[in-house]
């Protein structure tokens, strides 16, 4: 059942709230959608690929490119040297090398550049190359790079009350930690740049990317041009997930450097398992908490230390760890709290921003204090969950924002009813006390997560909007396409402020020389910030119309309306269309930028206190499970969902966001293993070794729902951001897993399980709740219910 | 040279490197880009086109048969005589409307079943063959059957297996293609019944070879022994894609008349070295519905389509699932060279880590599994990280007999526990003459780590590898002695938990 069907907004009259297609869906089902490696190459196109280190940490001593060289087909070989600007092209702090000349920091590191006639020879050439290295010991252990205090960037904490204190009086306290794995973002489009140079004497850049700025800003720098010198273009990507925010550039930027020297096209595209091994993932992270609570389950104060593992370089480490800290608390009041974010140093690929960019890392923990307070006190689950969540009066953050919208306990008690929770739990104990090797686990949790970039400056956008002469709407923004749905979201608000048909508006590819100065597409920022600006940018020429026609016909302008493809006024009508050749006639200017920037936010990094947010958005899981304890193997079985995303602008477009993020964090938390050797090689470096949720694995039932909620602030169209917050709607799942486990013996004791929670790790936390109970059977003296 | 159809167009090429993939050959020899690189390894199903084949059915004349494929893994070459279907030829106005499409692509437009978009004309063309081989909606299950090998990162599935239902209930729409398929087909018998080659591509001093009977095949191998055996390619190919190896020639075995014949001779059956799983899965599974989970689990629809069990066994591969059933049934392998024929036991044709028996010149012609004892019991369980379309961990075979309660003849053969698919010799000496019951798995059970040492990898530790090997023979006692219906195990929600694939 997905209930997106029922459109409720469809009264409005436009196309704000009605399930658009997604504007590419007739050319993607077809295969005429074009994704950058699907464009005719230019005629001399040539095809780069970058040579590896063979080592994790060292120094290059010698290179030998004579057999490469002699290749047929081998154009040149680039290195460090022929970079005429900036080698280090770290998208915030410095620190990533576009090609090393001399330190190696991680696996599979690049080194230097081949050009060759085709992608084959290119690749081929690559591994010909030898390359001679000294190598120094790496460090890939998390623990290790705490204890040497190995930072990319330095630690940050959040400070509310005193902790220690709350702690250390409380009636009840407990302590746990959690290994939290990484993610691959598998987009089905790999990376992917082809540049070449235009006839302004400048270049062309076509590229998968989110950021198609910082693209232009790295390309411009590292070939020490001035801005102006590049223009990039994104149609679509293939997917990206937040790994096509920083994690383009460099791709595109090596391109750009054999275009450069060379004077021709060249495109960049890597093999999915170079893919794997040379572009970062989502932070894996090593977590703990301290907790001291009443009998009632109610946290009276917290501790807790999320440790990122960050790779080898800044990237953007440090707004990934601060949100894992922002979002320690999920849904849930500490009235004292300290929380510490390090962001470790390894020597790994450099992680990124992935989805909820450490949002996830974060709120696991919050999770875990609440299941595993719930054990101690042999309560349910939900019961301290709900009691502990914010409400007026205990409303203020560890980072000081007073949260404004309390809607989560309703939410809450609706899916609570809705999906018959208390009576599914009772059938649960009973199936698990009569099955000897099935056990199933039941778990709902919340989702909170703060909406806004917390680095303040990117929280703006541009717009572009032209009205041709016919009516017809041409529409940029300084977003990028990448499956979400974004570009038809701004089109329906385009669409819906000129009062005209979806179809009237055309969208094309977004251009750094459309949009200028643009932040990523990343934050599920899209549709507020472009979605605004855009509208901004058609409220603009919609004013000059009315201006128009109030001058032009003698009536008062606030009689005019835009509706149905018709502008009414005062005893008066005439359609869009017609509207705008006269006005064009007329010479009023049709076009026009819009810009918008993201009210009331402010964050005092010193003091760590403020407004990071522009508001929150919510949701609520409930997931059943069933889990075999001989095998660990476990899968989902049913899951419910009821997700606020304010007003819908495209209810079939968020269900899908909502929806697909839940099965990708499900995958995060189960069967995406990703592992690196002893030696720092990532060993699961393809489809074939890491897994990412099939088909079958979706669970058998799925229901959806849209909690019927505006936005109390101005957001547009009083609609919520939706990429990010459903992927943590997936802890339902672990959680779950977890209380599957715990019906081994009878719900006394709780095991803890790191993620993925892999068959594997599943059947060790099956083995230990075993060997709890043997051991509880043999001692006439329980223990501590919890350990 | 060769031949094939490709969407509507007849193609002769002669000239290419044998090691080229349909899939590169598409996109850069023809332009046609619909179809999508998105591993090059046959794991995600991006590049999933349709690929249809003669076959005869009964005694009326031969029909095109359409069925998925990777493109990424099969070779050019194996497209002589096929005709190609690419996502290009689903719809052709390239300016169509929601209404022009085919009723699989308006279902997924209209079910949102695209976001990125990049998954989505291989999931069309998978929907498309079950459109075309099933005449109404065939059910959820075979809808994930269908799909398993297609992976989408954006949409977690939902609307596309509603849009599997939905393009059922539009108005059927025919083959658009059938005219033009059976006038290919026409010409390429007439073409063949005096073609004195065999069907080859070449480029420069490499070549690619289709020999279309036994006797071609084992000259060829004869003259070239350094010569690689290539079928669906689902393994042999990622070597030329991921490991750039270029060999100067290869064979085909997918078309050699009698390496593709499946029969049941009374005896047992017989499956062609290069019949795919598709082709024998049904057969085997009458007499052996226990493997039938197993089977359905073996890679992805687009892997059985094109996979064999000559492939699986030549390239020796540890963790391959075909090898511990085979080996559990006593199955023997038919090996043929210019020199003659022998038999080999499955059993004892591995000799090390993607090692065997065969010789540079012999080839692998058929296995022949003996005729089940009426009393034989069968378990076969398969432990992987993802349910579908993913390497076991572990595989475990087991097959008793019995007279009475008591165990009279017992193989059990493992994979994932060691370099080579290999028997558990200790367990079985425990449980040969054992009674049938619960207790004697579990004693079993306690003494497999007497048989492997097995490694840690990227899939699981050693330690896990043993517990759970242990814990299934523990499982395989309860669906023994237990009244337990094992074939149809996902209804048994005590034994296996319910994925929603079962």
């Amino acid at each position: 059942m997905r209930h997106f069907e029922m459109d409720k907004l469809k009264a409005r009259g436009g196309s704000v709230g009605q399930s658009k297609f997604h504007d590419s869906a007739v050319k993607q089902v077809c295969g005429s959608a074009k994704y950058v490696d699907d464009n005719p190459e230019p005629a001399g196109c040539l095809h780069a690929y970058p040579v590896l280190a063979p080592i994790t940490r060292g120094v290059v001593k010698s290179i030998d490119t004579r057999k490469a060289e002699a290749l047929a087909g081998v154009v040149r070989i680039f290195t460090a040297s022929d970079v005429p600007g900036k080698l280090d092209i770290g998208p915030v702090f410095p620190g990533d090398i576009l090609l090393t000349d001399n330190e190696i920091q991680y696996h599979n590191q690049p080194v230097l550049l081949v050009v060759a006639k085709s992608y084959d020879v290119a690749r081929r050439a690559a591994r010909m190359v030898e390359i001679e290295c000294r190598s120094s010991e790496a460090v890939l252990d998390i623990k290790t790079a705490v204890e040497q205090q190995n930072w990319v960037r330095p630690p940050h904490s959040l400070q509310r009350g005193d902790a220690e204190a709350a702690i250390a009086n409380a009636a009840h306290t407990l302590s746990g930690e959690l290994h939290v794995g990484g993610q691959e973002h598998f987009y089905l489009e790999g990376q992917v740049a082809m540049t070449a140079p235009n006839e302004d004497g400048g270049m062309s850049v076509y590229c998968s990317t989110q950021h198609p700025t910082e693209v232009q800003h790295l390309v411009a720098k590292v070939l020490k041009q001035p801005f102006h010198f590049v223009t990039v273009e994104t149609r679509r990507m293939g997917g990206a997930f937040g790994g096509k925010e920083t994690q383009a550039a460099p791709w595109a930027c090596l391109a750009a450097l054999a275009t450069y020297h060379l004077g021709c096209a060249v495109k960049l595209r890597l093999a999915r398992a170079d893919d794997f091994r040379l572009t970062g993932k989502r932070h894996p992270f090593y977590n703990h908490y301290r907790v001291g609570f009443n009998d009632d389950g109610l946290v009276e104060g917290v501790h807790i230390e999320v440790n990122g593992f960050c790779g080898y370089s800044p990237d953007l480490s440090d707004a990934i760890v601060d949100r894992a800290m922002f979002h320690a608390d999920n849904a849930y009041y500490y009235p004292a709290a300290k929380i510490i974010g390090n962001r470790c140093k390894t020597n790994t690929m450099s992680h990124t921003a992935f989805r909820g960019f450490g949002g996830p890392q974060g709120m696991i923990v919050a999770e875990l204090i609440m299941d595993d307070i719930a054990a101690a006190l042999g309560k349910d689950p939900l019961d301290v969950r709900k009691a502990n969540l914010y409400q007026p009066g205990r409303d203020v953050t560890p980072y000081h924002q007073t949260v404004e919208q309390h809607v989560m306990g309703d939410m809450i008690a609706q899916l609570e009813r809705d999906a018959d929770y208390r009576q599914r739990r009772a059938a649960i104990k009973q199936h698990n006390s009569n099955s000897p090797f099935i056990k199933k686990g039941l778990s709902m949790t919340p989702v909170k997560f703060g909406i806004s970039f917390t680095v303040q400056h990117l929280n703006q956008a541009g717009a572009l909007v032209h009205v041709y002469s016919d009516g017809s709407i041409h529409l940029n923004h300084g977003g990028t396409e990448m499956g979400q749905g974004l570009n038809t979201k701004v089109a329906q608000i385009v669409a819906h402020a000129f009062g005209v048909d979806f179809e009237t508006v055309g969208i094309t590819a977004t251009r750094t020389d459309k949009v200028p100065n643009t932040s990523p597409t990343a934050a599920s920022s899209g549709t507020d910030l472009n979605g605004m600006a855009a509208l901004n940018a058609a409220n603009t020429i919609k004013q000059r119309l009315v201006d128009f026609i109030a001058e032009y016909f003698g009536v008062e302008a606030e009689s005019v309306e835009f509706n149905n493809n018709q502008v009414t006024y005062d005893n008066g009508q005439i359609s869009f269309a017609e509207l705008a050749n006269l006005a064009y006639m007329k010479r009023i200017s049709l076009s026009s930028t819009g810009y918008y920037a993201t009210p009331k936010i402010h964050y005092d990094r010193e003091k760590a206190e403020g407004r990071p947010f522009f508001y929150y958005a919510h949701g609520v899981a409930l997931s059943e499970v069933e889990v075999d304890v001989l095998t660990g193997e476990n899968t989902v079985t049913r899951v419910d969902i009821l997700h606020d995303v304010g007003s819908s602008i495209n209810p079939a477009l968020d269900v899908g966001q909502i929806e697909g993020a839940f099965i990708q964090g499900m995958g995060w938390l189960t069967t995406e293993d990703l592992q690196w050797n002893d030696d720092g090689k990532l060993a699961s470096f393809g489809p074939a070794t890491y897994k990412i949720p099939a088909i079958g694995d979706t669970p058998a039932e799925f229901n959806v729902s849209l909690y019927d909620s505006a936005n109390p602030e101005t957001s547009v169209f009083r609609s919520k951001a939706v990429g990010e917050p459903p992927f943590m709607l997936c802890f339902s799942v672990w959680s779950a897993i977890r209380d599957a486990v715990s019906s081994i013996t009878d719900y006394r004791y709780l095991p803890s399980i790191d993620t993925p929670a892999t068959p594997e790790r599943v059947l060790n936390a099956v083995n230990v709740s075993k060997a709890w109970l043997a051991k509880q059977t043999s001692n006439a003296e329980p223990e501590s219910t919890h350990v | 040279m060769i031949q094939f159809l490709l969407n509507n167009t007849p193609v002769t090429v002669e000239n290419s490197r044998p090691t080229i993939t349909l899939l590169d050959w598409l996109r850069k020899d023809r332009g046609l880009v619909g179809t999508k690189e998105g591993c090059a390894s046959g794991d995600c199903g991006a590049c999933t086109l349709l690929v249809g084949e003669q076959v005869a059915h009964g005694s009326s004349e031969k029909q095109w048969r359409y069925k998925t494929i990777n493109s990424c893994l099969m070779l050019l070459g194996n497209a002589h005589g096929k005709h190609i279907v690419t996502v290009e030829a689903v719809t052709q106005n390239l300016y169509a409307d929601v209404d022009e499409l085919h009723p699989v692509q308006k279902a997924m437009v209209e079910s949102h079943g695209s976001q990125c978009g990049f998954c989505t004309p291989g999931i069309i063309m998978s929907l498309l063959a079950l459109y075309i081989n099933n005449a109404s909606y065939p059910g959820k299950k075979a809808v994930i059957h269908a799909l398993g090998g297609n992976l989408c990162r954006c949409t977690g599935y939902q609307p596309i297996l509603k849009a599997a239902e939905k393009a059922f209930e539009y108005e059927r729409q025919p083959v658009a293609w059938a005219a033009t398929a059976d006038s290919f087909a026409r010409s390429l018998r007439n073409a063949g019944n005096s073609l004195k080659e065999i069907p080859s591509l070449r480029f420069e001093q490499n070549h690619f070879y289709v020999p279309q009977s036994l006797k071609q095949l084992v000259n060829l191998k004869n003259q070239c022994p350094e010569a690689r055996l290539i079928a669906g390619g689902t393994d042999l190919s990622i070597e030329f894609t991921q490991q750039l190896t270029e060999p100067a020639i290869i064979i085909s075995v997918t078309q050699v008349t009698e390496l593709i014949q499946v029969s049941d001779s009374g005896d047992g059956l017989v499956i062609g070295a290069a019949a795919t799983y598709a082709d024998f899965i049904e057969l085997f599974c009458r007499h052996y519905p226990e493997s039938k989970e197993l089977f359905e689990r073996l890679g992805s629809e687009q892997i059985r389509n094109g996979g064999t069990l000559g492939g699986s066994l030549g390239n020796a591969s540890p963790i391959g699932d075909p090898a511990p059933l085979l080996i559990a049934l006593d199955a023997t392998l038919e090996l043929v060279s210019i020199a003659g024929t022998r038999h080999v036991k499955v059993e004892d044709f591995f000799t090390g880590y993607r090692q065997t028996v065969l010789t540079a010149n012999e080839v692998i012609r058929q296995v022949l599994i003996p005729k089940r004892p009426a009393s034989l019991k069968l378990a076969s369980h398969k432990i992987s990280k993802r349910f579908e379309d993913d390497i076991s961990t572990v595989c475990l075979v087991l097959a008793v007999d019995h007279a009475d309660d008591q165990i009279t003849a017992v193989r059990c053969a493992m994979g994932g526990m060691a370099a080579l698919p290999a028997r558990a010799k200790t367990v079985e000496q425990q449980l040969l003459g054992a009674s049938l019951s619960q207790h004697s798995f579990n004693q079993a059970a306690s003494a497999l780590a007497q048989d492997f040492s097995p490694m840690s990898d990227v899939r699981a530790s050693a330690e896990y590898r043993l517990t759970v090997s242990q814990n299934l023979l523990t499982r395989i006692g309860y669906e023994f002695c237990q009244p337990i219906d094992v074939v149809n195990v996902a209804e048994q929600p005590a034994v296996r938990i319910a994925h929603a694939s079962l």
